[in-house]
Formats: structure tokens, C-alpha cells, sequence
């Protein structure tokens, strides 16, 4: 009982960090998900062998379950709820925005990056241009691959 | 009396925030709620400070469970010093915000989300038990997520989402440990953990040391794991990066403090992984902040940069290494937030803070070149200024337990801040009057910023000399503090009697 949830808490934050990697908000929430239910489930876990439900007055002879793990659980799982909805009300807003839920790169140290020497105001004059230059290039190509070309 | 004391910088802004909800559609009514209780959580904190100092450890339990069943609330000296110093910086960055066109006008929602990320900062500093701790960091970081993304700007919705994954998963980090250390003590109390993790075989133990080390690391953003706050940092309103500045990154910082010594058995502690860790963060931070362009970018590397003296303060695990981390968080958590004040004075006084595009703003503003002038030198650890005598204390401890390499890292680290400090002064302050915009209103125009601005900033700025005028009574202080620390008996039996 107990090795089959201890697996099944593995897979989960397995699964949950292999869709975090990923470059889609949609993925990474689905990742935080998991993730999240693999550490409920092993707050559940922490809590020792199963038992009847802990009322007093109850339990008589038969040991009780630890009910401690399931109020914590409880709690985390509502706060994921709401930090959950939160996630997929920025993604949405992301969508709205770009079109799209990739998560972007730093622009700044980009142009930061790409710059040798960041003393004079020419050269940051000069760096400005480049990323817009770069900014245009990017959106008729998609890639990073414009960075070295401008350079 | 403690146990109405105890909760209040807790409930009172919580409460408060929910009036602030009510009164939604009136800005002046919303602010006077705000302002009434932070100063009211100032004047709570005092008292608890006072108390603790003078009569030791005190405990307050919720919900009429004593520990460690119950959530329990204690408060000694570092505790006490954490909430005195927190109060007035939340109290000034709300009077700043009131006095900024943007944010703070436009959305109803700003003062009670800043309320709930007050006490949140407050139930970290005040719980004793891990996971109220983590119920804490919730509060705090929800309230955060929704302030560093308040506009649905594209850049803050961009940076926002970095921020926010990488909160998650910190905190799903802690649950998990958390969890662990139930499944292996039986208990998330600290004081009781702090007497049963000793039972646990030396491996786990260790193993544990590392996990509070890496959750929390995350947290206050020590080398390698910083990455994301100078990216989500600069692109939040400004008043909201100053508190950010000032009080989230060092709140992680108090709970290194506090597990790493109540939780961690004093063989167990990595000492030299937490010296290679801060020698690390504060080159790498101040070697970012270096390449930066603009003040705000500048100052969010600075935050990483600085987090570095105040481990390796906590890494001697010495009386004075631990007194002269926390007179250097305390320090750091006023000047942050004053130079980044400062930042968004600048930007609203020349429309930008990018070094290339402003200029000369000491000639046109002289009131804002000082108030961005005092807490810079401070940083740099220029004498007779605050941030001096914490430096000096940091390295005093170190050369007191030998640990040359780290100790000469931070002596040329400062050089380096002095230096981007000098960048900073030379492009915004100094040179030919530069402006990308300017304010609309009359004030801003003669003084470079609103009235509440400036006061407020000012109001900071004060408090930082006050720090190095008082500086002997603070030391003593945080000694007094950090021997309680090294000796949790105290602690443990006023949560445990």
C-alpha cells in the first residue's frame, strides 16, 4: 500500500518536473500541478499506517489515523487551488497579450549580452538600436538565432 | 499580555485589510485604514521587542492548543528586532505609494493586497511552527505575485510569471521537507523539532540541514539559485520593488537564521558550503550589477550582492558572525528600501532610470541627490555611515574565526559596490541635465517628487543614520540576540514549559 503511493509520489514529481522544463506557462502549471500532489501526498504519507477515522469516542481499541498530515494537506492543497488559479488568469493574460503563453526571455540581459563594454552612452545608444533591430528581426524569424547576425 | 500582543502585527493588518476591501471606492479612507495600521504594527513591535529583551522568549498559542499540538506564536530578541525594523519600512513605502501617480490611484486593489503582504512579512518573522511558517510565506508571496503583476503590463506579466514559478516551487520544496520531517519527527513545531531532530542518524540530519538550506535559499536568493529577482524586481511598481527589496529576500534570510541554528545541531551545520555559497553571491552579484544599465537593475543585482555578507555572517555560526548578519539585514532592510525609493524618485523626477537617458538630476533636484547619496555611501560601507559599521562587524567576525578567503571577498566586493554606486551618481546625478519626461505637477517640477515622496524617503533615510548613530546599543543588541540563538534553551522552554 504505502510502496505504491511512495511511487506514485516519485512519479509525480517526476512527471511534475519534466513539464516544468518546458517552455509553454500551460505545461509548467500542468507541472506545478503535479508536482504540488506529489508533495501533498507525501505530507499524507509522512503521517504512518492508515487507521480509523481519529473521533473521540470512537476509536476504542483500533488505532486511529494520524490526522495531522491531512489538516496540512488540506491547507496546501487550497492554497495551490488559489496560486493555481492565480497561474492561469496570468497565462490567459499572457495570451491576451502576445498571443501566445511561451515565457520570453530577459530582454535586458540580452541586450546586456550582447554588449562588450558598457561604459559610454554612444555604445548603449548603439545597443539600443541593435535590439530593435534584433526585435524586428526576431518576429519575422522566431528564434535566437538573429542575435549573432546583428552582432 | 503576550497573547494579545503576540498576534497583533498579524491580525491588525489582516483585519485592516479587509476594511480596505470595503472601503474600496474611497482612495482616502482606504489610506487612512492602511497608515493607521502600520503605525499602530510599529508601535506593536516596539513593545515586542522591549518585552523580549527584558524578560526573554515569550509564547502565545492559537486556538487554545497549547504546543506543540497548537500554532505557536514566539517572539524573542531577533524576532522583536526583525518586526521593529519591518514596521516603519512598511509604513514608509505605503506613504510613498500614496504620493506616486500609477498604482496606487488606479487600482482599488493596492492597499488591501499590501496589508495581507504586511502580515504575511509579519507571521513569518513571528510563527513557531514550520508549517505556519509556510502558511506565512503563502500569505506573503500571493499578496506579492499580485502586486508585481498589478498593472497586466507585458513585461510584468512576463517577469511575473518567472517570479511566480519559482515561488512555487520553493514552497512545494518546503512542503515536501515539511512532510519529510514529520514522517521522520512526528512534529512541525520548531522548538519541539529543535529537541527531536537530534535523535534522527547523522545522514538524515545532514540531509535536512541542506533541504532548509536550499527552500529557504531560494527564498532570500543566495548564488546560484538568485536568478530570478533582478529579472522580476525592477518591473514591479517602484514602491512595490522597495518593499520587495527590503523586506522579501531578507524574511528568507531571518528563516536561514532561524532554522539553520534552532534546527541544525551544531556538528551538522555546512559551514564551509555556506562560506563557498556567500563568497559566491557576492561577487556574482555585484559583478551583474556591474553590466547593468539601469538604477533599478543595478540595485535588484546589489540585493543578491549583499545577501552574501549576511550568510556568510550566519556561516561563522559564531556569537558575533550571527550579531553582525542580523545588524547587517537590519541595515540592508532600511537601505534597500531607501535606494530604491530613490529609483522610482528618479524615475518619476526624468521619466526613466536607465543611466543613458537621465542625467544630471543633483544640479536640478539637490533634495533628491542627497536622499539617493546618504544610503549609497551607506552601502558601500563609507564610514561613518550605517552600512560601515555593519560591514566592519561582518568582517570582524570573520577575521575572529579565520575565514580569510571569505573575509577578503567582501573587502573587495565593496570596492566593487562603491563602484556601481559611482556609476549610478556619475550617469543619473551628475553631467548635463537629462530628462525623457517631466512631472505634471508643480512640486515634482521644483523638488523632482510629491510631497509624501520625499517625506517618506527622508523619513528612511533618517532612520539609517539613526542606525549608525545607535550602533553600539544595536550591536549589543543583536549579541545579546544571537547568544540566544546559539543557546536555544530559552526558546525551547517558552514554547515547551
Amino acid at each position: 500500500m504505502s510502496l505504491v503511493l511512495a511511487l506514485c509520489t516519485a512519479l509525480l514529481f517526476s512527471l511534475g518536473t519534466w513539464l516544468l522544463l518546458q517552455r509553454r506557462l500551460t505545461r509548467i502549471i500542468i507541472g506545478l500541478g503535479l508536482i504540488g500532489h506529489g508533495a501533498n501526498l507525501l505530507l499524507l504519507l509522512s503521517g504512518g499506517r492508515r487507521g480509523v477515522a481519529p473521533f473521540i469516542g470512537q476509536i476504542g481499541e483500533r488505532t486511529p489515523a494520524d490526522p495531522m498530515p491531512q489538516a496540512l494537506a488540506l491547507t496546501a492543497i487550497v492554497i495551490a487551488f488559489g496560486v493555481t488559479a492565480f497561474l492561469l488568469a496570468l497565462a490567459y493574460r499572457s495570451w491576451q497579450l502576445t498571443g501566445d503563453d511561451l515565457v520570453e526571455d530577459d530582454l535586458e540581459d540580452r541586450r546586456i549580452a550582447a554588449t562588450r563594454s558598457t561604459a559610454s552612452d554612444e555604445e548603449v545608444a548603439d545597443q539600443r538600436e541593435l535590439s530593435a533591430a534584433e526585435a524586428a528581426l526576431e518576429s519575422s524569424t522566431g528564434g535566437a538565432a538573429p542575435l549573432e547576425e546583428a552582432e | 499580555m503576550m497573547r494579545v500582543l503576540l498576534p497583533l502585527p498579524v491580525v491588525l493588518p489582516l483585519f485592516a485589510a479587509g476594511c480596505s476591501m470595503a472601503a474600496a471606492r474611497r482612495r482616502w479612507l482606504q489610506r487612512l485604514i492602511g497608515i493607521a495600521a502600520l503605525s499602530a504594527c510599529v508601535a506593536a513591535a516596539v513593545a515586542i521587542l522591549l518585552h523580549a529583551d527584558r524578560e526573554g522568549p515569550a509564547a502565545a498559542f492559537m486556538g487554545g492548543w497549547d504546543a506543540p499540538v497548537g500554532i505557536s506564536l514566539v517572539a524573542d530578541r531577533l524576532t522583536g528586532l526583525m518586526l521593529v525594523v519591518a514596521a516603519p519600512v512598511l509604513l514608509a513605502v505605503l506613504v510613498f505609494a500614496t504620493g506616486q501617480p500609477g498604482t496606487e490611484k488606479e487600482q482599488p486593489a493596492f492597499h488591501p493586497v499590501y496589508l495581507v503582504l504586511a502580515a504575511g512579512i509579519n507571521l513569518s518573522f513571528l510563527t513557531g511552527d514550520l508549517f505556519n511558517l509556510f502558511v506565512a510565506f503563502e500569505m506573503m508571496l500571493t499578496a506579492s505575485y499580485v502586486l508585481i503583476t498589478i498593472g497586466g503590463r507585458r513585461d510584468q506579466v512576463r517577469t511575473g510569471m518567472t517570479y511566480v514559478v519559482i515561488n512555487l516551487i520553493a514552497s512545494t520544496l518546503l512542503v515536501a521537507t515539511i512532510g519529510l520531517l514529520y514522517a521522520a519527527t512526528g512534529t512541525v513545531n520548531m522548538a519541539d523539532l529543535a529537541g527531536r531532530i537530534g535523535h534522527l542518524p547523522g545522514g538524515v540530519r545532514v540531509a535536512f540541514a541542506l533541504l532548509l538550506f536550499v527552500v529557504f535559499g531560494i527564498k532570500a536568493a543566495v548564488f546560484p539559485l538568485f536568478f530570478w529577482l533582478p529579472d522580476s524586481y525592477p518591473s514591479a511598481p517602484t514602491a512595490v520593488t522597495a518593499v520587495f527589496a527590503g523586506l522579501l529576500t531578507k524574511v528568507g534570510v531571518y528563516c536561514l537564521i532561524r532554522t539553520q541554528t534552532l534546527m541544525v545541531a551544531p556538528g551538522d551545520r555546512p559551514i564551509g558550503f555556506m562560506l563557498a555559497i556567500a563568497a559566491l553571491t557576492m561577487v556574482v552579484g555585484v559583478l551583474g550589477a556591474i553590466a547593468q544599465n539601469d538604477i533599478k537593475r543595478i540595485l535588484s543585482f546589489h540585493i543578491v550582492s549583499q545577501i552574501g555578507y549576511m550568510v556568510l555572517g550566519i556561516a561563522l555560526f559564531s556569537v558575533a558572525g550571527l550579531a553582525a548578519a542580523m545588524l547587517y539585514l537590519v541595515n540592508q532592510i532600511v537601505l534597500k528600501s531607501t535606494l530604491l525609493l530613490t529609483a522610482g524618485i528618479v524615475d518619476h523626477a526624468a521619466g526613466s532610470s536607465r543611466l543613458a537617458e537621465v542625467g544630471g538630476l543633483a544640479r536640478r533636484h539637490p533634495i533628491v541627490g542627497w536622499l539617493f547619496l546618504l544610503p549609497a555611501l551607506s552601502l558601500a560601507g563609507i564610514p561613518p555611515l550605517s552600512g560601515f559599521v555593519a560591514k566592519l562587524s561582518v568582517i570582524d567576525a570573520g577575521f575572529a574565526d579565520h575565514a580569510w578567503i571569505a573575509v577578503g571577498v567582501a573587502i573587495a566586493v565593496s570596492i566593487l559596490t562603491l563602484y556601481s554606486m559611482t556609476k549610478i551618481w556619475g550617469g543619473a546625478f551628475w553631467g548635463e541635465v537629462e530628462v525623457v519626461a517631466e512631472p505634471s505637477d508643480a512640486m515634482s517640477r521644483r523638488y523632482g517628487a510629491t510631497a509624501p515622496m520625499l517625506a517618506s524617503t527622508a523619513a528612511l533615510v533618517v532612520l539609517s543614520l539613526a542606525l549608525a548613530v545607535f550602533a553600539g546599543p544595536l550591536l549589543e543588541l543583536c549579541q545579546r540576540a544571537a547568544a540566544d540563538l546559539l543557546s536555544p534553551t530559552a526558546y525551547i522552554s517558552a514554547v515547551l514549559p
